[in-house]
Parts: structure tokens; C-alpha cells; sequence
């Protein structure tokens, strides 16, 4: 059974359509990259995937625990589903540490000594141990999405979603978030990601998604598609952003 | 004749002054406690449009801002006997400066809450942190960090305007005031004194208030190494 399973899922906002009949199955170790146009509804579907958008129709299963079971229901599923923004979004009257504790503490109950040894061990992760008690105004742009991840990570999530988590970077600091994730790809962490770093799907991804016009275009292992496109659609695309 | 200044007449009744100031500044700061725990529940309810606490909040504070502090205080020292509750001159003033800071602070905080960026409220959200645990602990500090000086002053304007409670014979600075003068016939000196007054307590209370907002609401842990 696959980890996360969509079936004819739709959403709409007002009059616009954005996912007119998502199925996807990921299975548990894979690393999935969204590619489309902006407007395709690529980051829509990550979104209803932790229940930041209801959907409309359709069905939702991660990990046995199904979207349309109401409220509490949501944060179980939330639970499984760690997510990291492009925005990063930390919370800034929070140091690092305490940033990557304060779910442990409040969601998980864990005590506030062993919240603080996982937050180490996370940061450690992504290469931040040592500050644990800066801010999160005194870190770069890269550092913050690293702290963004090791909070997501902290939670041990069985799948991560990641929204475009290096269009807000300046270029220099964009491979050392894709290392932290990539080294995660190679733990097995399953991975579903909103990207717009091709050779990054390409080298790391072993599923590539092609949304178009709120639908799956096109799907399958990232190296043959990008070697052969098996629509225009998908060429023009790969043609337009490579 | 020029006038002779004798502050003494106004000094012999030091006692009534200190009195009174204590009044004014217990009532201050039980409205500032008291009135701000109002403002955080109602600036929660009215920025997440929590219904029906929201339009319940909405009306009391329309119904605050609308009406003179004046007419709300004797609304209640006068008005509320008559639907059979008793309440004492202290009592209704208290109550009127907690009822009518806690409408003000319900828009300032909201206007804090409201300028939470999206984004940490889906982080904390995607951490299946619930609605509460999200408040108190994500949206909750930095919003009263923006709207600290903000809240700040409304304590302050509700301190000065808390002297119309002497209207009901409440024992404050301002009753103080009016006593004394009735007495000694020196209103030049004794409102001069507590002119002075008021505005030491106005500038204590704001200093007061700063020292709290820069190390308890805005404050920073130590860092244990550099950053």
C-alpha cells in the first residue's frame, strides 16, 4: 500500500479550478519532484497533501490515516506529514532550539530535556548545532531553511513536503539547503517536492510529476523524461526553464 | 495685593494626595492586568472571526469607544442598582476603567494579531499544532511586541481619564484634589500639586511599562554562544 495515495482529488477556488482529478500514489522512499508551470496547481496539490487545503472532492490516505475524517483526524495526519516553506517561516521570538522544540513539547508532550537532545541531534542534522540559542534574525536565508527542515524533521514525519524551499535564496546558498536534502533522499526519507531546480529532480528524484492545467501531464522516472518528453506540453516546458 | 502662594495648606493634607494617588494607580493598574486579559481574548475572537464571540466582542466595543467614559461610569454606579446589583463607588470605577480599557485593547491586539505573517500560522499548523497552542505560543508574543507602545499609551490615556471617578465620589487623586480645596480655599496650589502629580504617575506608569515591554514581552534569551 502506498504511503500517500490521491485519488480524483479536486479543488477549486471561487470559479477557478486549480486540480481537476489527482491520482498519485508515492510509496515510502520515494523522492518526488512536482515540476509545471506557475499556476498549474503543483503547489495546491502539496498543500492538500498535510490538509492546508481542504479538498473538494475526492480522497486523501497517508499513511493510513484518511483527510476526510474531520478535525482531529487532520492533525494525526499532520503528524506524518513534516512541511518546509519557501518563505521558511520560523517563529521569530524563538531562538533555533526552541524553534525545532516547541512541537515536540506542545504536540508530542516530550519532555523539555529530551526535546532539547532531538533538536541537537536535528541540527546537527543539518549542520546548525551550534546555534541553538541565535535567533532566527541572525541566521542567512540558507540557515533558516535548514532550521525550517530540522523543525520539520523533529516531529519524525514519514513523509516531507517541500514548497519551492530555494526560490527565496540567493543563489550561493541554494545547494546547501539541496544537500541537507539530498542527504535525506539518501536516508530513504520520503520526499514530495515543488521545485524549479531541474538538474536537482533529475540527479535526486526518482519520480518526476508534470502538472499542467491542474492535472498530472505527465509522469514517470525524471531521467527518461527529461531525455524524452513524451508530450509538447512537457518539452516546451523542460525547454523554457533548462 | 499680589497673590501669596501657601503651599502648605496643601501639604497638610499629604496624606489625602497619597491616598488618592494610591487609588488612582491600584485602578490603573487593575484596568492595565485585567483590561489587557480582556483585549488578548477579544483580539483573538475578532481576528479568527471566532463566532459568535466575535460579533459579541464587536458590540461591546462600538458600544465602549462610542460613549463617554464619563456616561459608562455612571452608568454602572447609578444603573446597575436598579436591576437589583449593589455596587460601591470603588467597585463601579474599577469595573468602568477595566470595561473600557479591555474595548480598546481588544482593537489594538487584534490589529497585532492580524499582522501575523500567514506563513507561521501554516508552519505551526503543518507541525499539527492546534488553534490555542498556536496562539499562546506562535502569534501571541510577537503581536503584543508590535503593539506595545500602542497599548502602552491607552493605559496611560485611561490613567489621566480615570479622573472623572471622583464624579461618583470615588477616593481618587482628583476627589483628593477637590476635597482639599473645598477646604483651604487654595485651588491655585492644590491643583497645581496635583497637576504634578498626575503627570509624575503619567511618566512613571510609561517608563514602567517600557522597562516591562523590553524585558519581559520583547525580551531576548542570552546567547550561549555567538551567532
Amino acid at each position: 500500500m502506498p504511503l500517500v495515495k490521491l485519488r480524483g482529488v479536486h479543488k477549486t477556488f471561487g470559479s477557478n479550478h486549480v486540480l481537476k482529478g489527482i491520482d498519485l500514489d508515492v510509496e515510502a522512499g520515494d523522492v518526488v519532484a512536482l515540476i509545471g508551470r506557475s499556476g498549474s496547481g503543483k503547489s495546491t496539490l502539496l498543500r492538500t497533501i498535510n490538509g492546508l487545503e481542504s479538498i473538494d472532492r475526492g480522497e486523501l490516505v497517508v499513511d493510513g490515516v484518511a483527510l476526510d475524517d474531520g478535525f482531529g483526524d487532520l492533525r494525526t495526519l499532520r503528524q506524518k506529514v513534516g512541511m518546509v516553506f519557501q518563505q521558511f517561516n520560523l517563529f521569530p521570538h524563538l531562538t533555533v532550539g526552541e524553534n525545532v522544540m516547541l512541537a515536540l513539547k506542545v504536540v508530542k508532550k516530550t519532555a523539555h530535556a529530551e526535546a532539547g537532545d532531538i533538536a541537537k541531534e536535528m541540527l546537527l542534522k543539518v549542520g546548525l548545532a551550534e546555534k541553538f540559542s541565535a535567533y532566527p534574525d541572525q541566521l542567512s536565508g540558507g540557515q533558516q531553511q535548514r532550521v525550517a527542515i530540522a523543525r520539520a524533521l523533529a516531529m519524525r514525519p514519514r513523509v516531507l513536503l517541500c514548497d519551492e524551499i530555494t526560490s527565496a535564496l540567493d543563489p550561493e546558498l541554494v545547494n546547501e539547503v539541496l544537500a541537507v536534502v539530498r542527504q535525506l533522499a539518501e536516508e530513504g526519507m520520503t520526499l514530495i517536492m515543488v521545485t524549479h531546480e531541474m538538474r536537482f529532480a533529475r540527479e535526486v528524484g526518482n519520480k518526476l510529476i508534470f502538472m499542467h492545467h491542474g492535472l498530472i501531464h505527465e509522469s514517470g522516472v525524471p531521467r527518461q523524461l527529461f531525455a524524452e518528453p513524451g508530450t509538447p506540453e512537457l518539452a516546451n516546458f523542460i525547454g523554457a526553464v533548462s | 495685593m499680589a497673590y501669596q502662594f501657601d503651599f502648605l495648606a496643601v501639604f497638610d493634607y499629604g496624606d489625602m494626595l497619597l491616598k488618592g494617588a494610591a487609588f488612582t494607580l491600584a485602578m490603573t493598574a487593575v484596568g492595565a492586568v485585567v483590561g489587557t486579559a480582556i483585549g488578548i481574548a477579544g483580539g483573538m475572537c475578532r481576528a479568527w472571526k471566532l463566532h459568535p464571540l466575535d460579533w459579541l466582542f464587536g458590540a461591546y466595543v462600538e458600544l465602549i469607544r462610542n460613549t463617554p467614559f464619563l456616561v459608562q461610569l455612571l452608568f454602572i454606579f447609578f444603573g446597575l442598582p436598579s436591576l437589583g446589583v449593589q455596587i460601591s463607588e470603588w467597585q463601579a470605577s474599577f469595573l468602568a476603567v477595566v470595561v473600557n480599557l479591555g474595548a480598546y485593547t481588544t482593537e489594538i491586539i487584534r490589529a497585532g494579531i492580524q499582522a501575523t505573517p500567514r506563513g507561521q500560522i501554516e508552519a505551526a499548523q503543518s507541525l499539527a499544532m492546534g488553534r490555542l497552542q498556536i496562539f499562546f505560543h506562535v502569534v501571541l508574543r510577537p503581536a503584543l511586541q508590535k503593539v506595545w507602545p500602542a497599548l502602552s499609551s491607552q493605559i496611560v490615556i485611561v490613567m489621566l481619564g480615570s479622573a472623572v471617578c471622583s464624579q461618583i465620589a470615588a477616593e481618587d487623586l482628583t476627589f483628593a484634589a477637590n476635597f482639599i480645596q473645598s477646604r483651604n480655599f487654595r485651588a491655585f496650589e492644590t491643583y497645581l500639586v496635583v497637576t504634578a502629580m498626575y503627570f509624575a504617575m503619567a511618566w512613571m506608569v510609561r517608563y514602567a511599562l517600557n522597562v516591562f515591554g523590553r524585558r519581559v514581552i520583547v525580551a531576548r534569551k542570552p546567547q550561549t554562544r555567538g551567532a
